[in-house]
């Protein structure tokens, strides 16, 4: 027996297609016939490689989404935008000194930010963008890297930026000065690497490499968790934890 | 060198511009120069503000080429002396607006010395705010 | 006495040292300074052409978020902050419709109706704590030690929000003078440092700050006394090397010092310019490893 899903029209880059309603616009895509070669990644909302522009009807607004993450609409007129061009000077991250100034002097063009707030409205992770690039301006490394803590890279802030900031880049080095020089060691972390380094898992390892898909499944879904009391400060630690598994798709296993 | 004067025959484009942007009449200039006398930063310009209003007001070729639009540091002394309460400041951000919208930047931010990146923020906000479009 | 405060950036990043010593000397006066909870850059400085609206967001923004966070007034120790936002507090006044016009692009979150308070910290340390009772807060004067009083521009231009005479300010004389220091003046106090030529055209900077302190020393002063985060920046690090520089201290340090605070607090070792030894000179701080 087979079910009757009404159909909607969505134009891709100013084509019309029908397509079932309730796909995601990354589903949609393909039913359209076309197939993606970038633009796809772990079709869970973690990667980062589907951002998508699109405007709705009744509204004069921009919109941005990730492709696998949003259902499409009838009226939706999108295109695909897989990558946002990133120029940014190398650095060695053993070599910076943490200090007010550091992301300053390597994004100057943060400088240029007007507090428009753009950022923050086309974040599809609903991050407080804006918030963090005038945090970086005053060298608060900590703050960038909590507010920027669940940045999935997509580009799309720096797709819309007045000032042509490479928000993602940002938050991204704040994140790395944070974690190597800022946050205290974990010295649970140093055993187990020295856990690891004394062959004490390799048995383990081995096992496991001779496992089944399924059986590689099984373990995966019974896997447990540590609990994280950090007073709510890192609340994206525990969005991560959870024991629902986004990445949980029969076909990005399977294909 | 051929200069046309067109003072007083017919509205000019750029004098129109400014006119809109800076909110000030230039005409109500007489040309005393308490804005030149008082400019710390005169010395550097190539053409002093007294002149640049005259330059505009006459339809003067080069004005948006001057030196003198980012020497001005917009710190409004002249601004404050003026005897007909022109703001010369004003003036000066609208000559480097229609010149940053028609040229693109002024200062080229990804390649600041290390030394210039090193700065207290505002330095640098201050920087982009008035030499980026 | 609790004010809502807007640190700005530099505050944070360069002139930290001015932050601590100031909350350490309002607290000595019984004034809280709560800093807002979530705040923007500024812009540093006013747009002045009359369509340039997105350049009028960052402060507007600040304005939105000190409402939001129920407040009616804000201070701020930054001159071009100050500046930027009592100026951007007079265009929302004047110009509602700009306002609005700024809302819409943004989603309606700009609502200011420009009716707050912009209060630099020496407009509350004249006028709401009063000279005389920073006279009496006074432990140590500064007897004997002579300054030359630097405005620059932010403070005093345009007239409309200047906190002075933009020809004869007098608020840095008299709270140098409430402290016990010897004041020398001169016509350069309220010339502009060069400001933010300092990224890219340091020599008009460099001009700017040797004529001042040439002027300075001439009158006999030993330090530069100032408020502005980039004229202390400037004037801390762009002295000509032909004479030895004078220290440039901000207002605050001096209160603290004069205060009796201690000296940790006062951030006196964050300096280009070494401070210590023109205050061991006058007895103002105990020499290192010297006698308590």
């Amino acid at each position: 027996m087979t079910e009757r899903v009404p159909l909607i029209t969505m134009q891709l880059m100013g084509k019309p297609y029908s397509v079932p309603s309730g796909l995601t616009i990354m589903a949609a895509i393909e039913f359209a016939g076309y197939k993606l070669v970038r633009g796809a990644g772990c079709r869970g909302g973690f990667c980062g490689a589907c951002p998508t522009l699109y405007r709705r009807e009744g509204s004069h607004r921009m919109f941005t989404a990730l492709a696998c993450q949003t259902l499409v609409e009838d009226g939706m007129s999108l295109v695909q935008m897989p990558f946002v061009p990133l120029a940014t000077k190398p650095y060695e991250l053993a070599a910076i000194t943490p200090r007010a100034n550091t992301i300053l002097s390597h994004f100057p063009e943060i400088a240029g930010c007007v507090a428009c707030n753009t950022c923050t409205r086309a974040c599809p992770q609903g991050l407080q963008v804006m918030d963090y690039i005038q945090a970086a301006l005053r060298g608060d490394i900590k703050r960038v890297s909590l507010l920027s803590f669940d940045c999935i890279s997509c580009g799309i802030c720096s797709s819309r930026c007045p000032a042509d900031i490479k928000h993602y880049a940002v938050g991204q080095l704040a994140r790395r000065i944070y974690g190597r020089f800022i946050t205290p060691a974990e010295p649970h972390l140093a055993e187990r690497v020295s856990e690891l380094e004394a062959g004490q898992f390799t048995s383990e390892l081995t096992e496991m490499m001779h496992m089944s898909q399924a059986e590689l499944r099984a373990r995966y879904e019974q896997r447990s968790f540590e609990v994280v009391d950090d007073g709510g400060e890192h609340s994206a630690t525990k969005r991560y934890n959870s024991p629902v598994d986004p990445v949980d798709f029969q076909d990005e296993i399977e294909g | 060198m051929t200069i046309t004067m067109r003072a007083g025959s017919g509205p000019d484009e750029l004098l129109h511009k400014v006119e809109v942007l800076s909110e000030q009449h230039l005409a109500n200039c007489y040309q005393c120069g308490t804005c030149a006398a008082t400019c710390p930063l005169a010395a550097q310009m190539d053409l002093l503000p007294d002149m640049l209003i005259r330059h505009l007001l006459f339809g003067l070729p080069g004005v948006l080429e001057r030196r003198t639009l980012w020497v001005c540091v917009g710190c409004e002394s002249c601004t404050d002396r003026c005897p007909r309460g022109i703001d010369v400041a004003r003036i000066i951000e609208a000559l480097r607006q229609i010149r940053l919208q028609d040229r693109g930047d002024e200062l080229a931010v990804a390649q600041l010395p290390d030394a210039a990146r090193e700065l207290p923020p505002i330095a640098l906000v201050a920087s982009l705010r008035r030499h980026t479009g | 006495m609790q004010i809502a405060y807007y640190p700005g950036c530099t505050i944070k990043a360069s002139a930290r040292q001015h932050e601590g010593a100031a909350l350490a000397v309002l607290r000595a006066l019984g004034v809280e300074l709560r800093e807002m909870e979530e705040w923007n850059c500024c812009g540093v400085v006013h747009s002045l052409t009359s369509d340039n609206l997105i350049r009028h967001m960052a402060p507007v923004r600040v304005f939105a978020r000190l409402r939001e966070q129920g407040n009616n007034e804000v201070a701020t120790l930054c001159d071009m902050c100050f500046n930027t936002l009592a100026r951007a507090n007079q265009l929302a006044h004047e110009h509602p419709e700009q306002i609005e016009a700024m809302s819409v692009t943004s989603g309606g979150e700009l609502n200011y109706d420009g009716n707050s308070g912009v209060l630099h910290l020496l407009q509350i340390l004249r006028d709401r704590v009063g000279w005389a009772k920073i006279r009496a807060r006074v432990r140590r004067p500064l007897r004997g030690l002579t300054v030359y009083p630097y405005y620059g521009c932010k403070l005093l231009r345009p007239s409309e929000i200047g906190i002075d005479d933009p020809e004869t300010p007098a608020v840095l004389r008299d709270l140098m003078q409430a402290l016990g220091a010897t004041v020398v003046e001169g016509s350069l106090q309220t010339q502009c440092c060069g400001a933010y030529h300092v990224v890219d055209r340091e020599e008009l900077v460099a001009g700017r700050v040797a004529a001042t302190t040439a002027q300075a020393r001439e009158r006999g002063s030993e330090a530069i006394v100032l408020s502005c985060p980039l004229c202390h920046f400037n004037f801390d690090t762009l002295q000509p090397q032909a004479s030895a520089p004078l220290p440039v201290f901000y207002y605050t340090q001096l209160m603290g010092l004069a205060f009796g605070l201690e000296p940790g607090e006062l951030g006196l070792d964050a300096h280009h310019t070494d401070l210590l030894p023109l205050l061991e000179q006058h007895n103002l701080i105990r020499p290192k490893g010297g006698p308590a």
